[in-house]
């Protein structure tokens, strides 16, 4: 033992080295799966106020796109409410609804990481939870991972351990999207029931069967959809519908009835 | 003395703020993402304690991961650099005489000099952080063709920041 501490100690710069990796490679290890970096996620207003001083300046520079997306999602929600309900502003939150929405700007986001994460200037003071579904006004973004006073970490779609349960639009069948690392403007549809032959410019929406979506929000468009695997599942390729490098304003989705619907879930689950 | 402290102190800090503010939103050509903190580590002075290089090398990466939310990460690629660095500097440079307090700059090594130096340890940062970012071999080929491209990359923007700090300082 004596001689193992003394051999230690005179490799102390080989020592140091693998232990530092080792605590590195650790703390790394909270990012293998999802449910690790939900339980993990550590967000810090510190580096959320460093981002968004930074992103005040830059957002200046997109105020015309910003506007045009703005106009194009009023005029698209505009198109929903019906005639009678003309001049209610607060649609979003009147009291029957299932789900509320929280409007946030993006204040650091990327897209060339093999995973991708996105913060926003929403925290749990502004009533942001942990697995809240984040949307765009194109389609899906991802899933909040981690909360802070006033900010908060969505893993974005552009992200391996994501996996997100979603329907074929024509014929209803559950299919789950996920996303191969390579390119930010296509995900994988996955678990294709082998009697189904997919178009390019399929639409896949969410199922609604995860607590954490509403269903029939877009995903995006079937792009391709090659068979020759003989399996019983097949895989396609998915255009997302939203442009994940121009992400500016997302909407985080607060479900009413997830608490109920989880304890029922955990009642069978006993 | 410690003006040398006070000078590594700042480089520290503007690298760091560099990195998270503007390299790490830039994504030329879509994947390539240079990372230029390391010079931090590759300007260190040449007589710092081996153990203290480690050290330094692992809150460095550390302090980058606190701002990207990957703790780890840039930790373990930034150790395995400090790592490595006593060792390629006595391999290429076994014969230079380094004074008290000396870095292993431009005015030492010479344009080529460090821009090998900085080639071969920028590689093998860049290496073990795209390994580790994937996490798998399922895209080695397109990790490998990500490793080689941003290597060049932060090379060329690590050997171009230390041409323009340089020249300040003699002038």
């Amino acid at each position: 033992m004596r001689n193992l501490f003394l051999f230690l100690w005179r490799n102390q710069f080989f020592t140091l080295f693998i232990i530092l990796e080792i605590i590195s490679l650790l703390l790394l290890s909270n990012s293998f799966s999802y449910h690790r970096s939900l339980r993990y996620n550590t967000v810090s207003d510190f580096t959320g106020s460093v981002f968004s001083k930074y992103t005040n300046v830059t957002r200046y520079f997109y105020l015309q796109k910003e506007n045009e997306d703005l106009v194009a999602e009023n005029a698209r929600l505009r198109s929903l409410i019906p005639p009678v309900a003309e001049g209610l502003d607060s649609l979003l939150y009147y009291p029957d609804s299932l789900y509320g929405y929280i409007p946030a700007t993006v204040v650091s986001n990327t897209v060339t990481k093999p995973n991708n994460l996105i913060m926003v200037n929403r925290g749990y003071k502004d009533g942001v939870e942990k697995e809240m579904g984040v949307i765009s006004s194109s389609g899906l973004v991802g899933i909040v991972i981690g909360v802070s006073e006033h900010y908060s970490v969505i893993m974005s779609m552009l992200h391996q351990n994501i996996r997100i349960s979603g329907r074929i639009k024509k014929n209803d069948q559950l299919i789950n999207v996920v996303w191969d690392q390579t390119d930010y403007r296509l995900g994988t549809i996955s678990d294709i029931p082998s009697h189904i032959q997919l178009q390019a410019g399929d639409s896949i929406v969410t199922s609604g069967n995860s607590l954490i979506f509403p269903k029939d929000l877009l995903i995006g468009v079937v792009e391709s959809h090659d068979k020759e695997s003989g399996g019983l599942l097949s895989k396609a390729l998915l255009r997302f519908s939203t442009d994940f490098n121009s992400l500016r304003h997302v909407y985080l989705i607060k479900s009413f009835m997830a608490v109920e619907q989880k304890s029922l879930l955990s009642q069978i689950h006993e | 003395m410690p003006g040398l402290l006070i000078n590594n102190i700042v480089r520290f800090i503007l690298l760091i703020l560099m990195q998270v503010l503007v390299f790490n939103h830039l994504n030329l050509g879509g994947y390539l993402n240079p990372s230029v903190y390391v010079l931090f580590i590759l300007l260190l002075p040449n007589d710092i304690k081996p153990s203290l290089l480690l050290i330094v090398g692992f809150f460095t990466g550390l302090s980058v991961d606190f701002f990207t939310n990957t703790p780890g990460l840039h930790a373990a690629a930034t150790v395995l650099l400090a790592f490595f660095r006593p060792g390629i500097i006595r391999l290429f440079f076994g014969n230079l005489e380094f004074g008290p307090g000396e870095s292993p700059g431009l005015n030492k090594l010479g344009v080529t000099g460090f821009f090998r130096y900085a080639l071969v340890l920028i590689f093998i940062h860049h290496l073990a952080l795209f390994l580790l970012e994937s996490l798998s071999l399922n895209h080695i080929l397109f990790t490998l063709f990500r490793t080689l491209l941003s290597t060049v990359l932060s090379c060329l923007v690590v050997l171009i920041l230390v041409l323009l700090t340089t020249a300040r300082k003699k002038r």
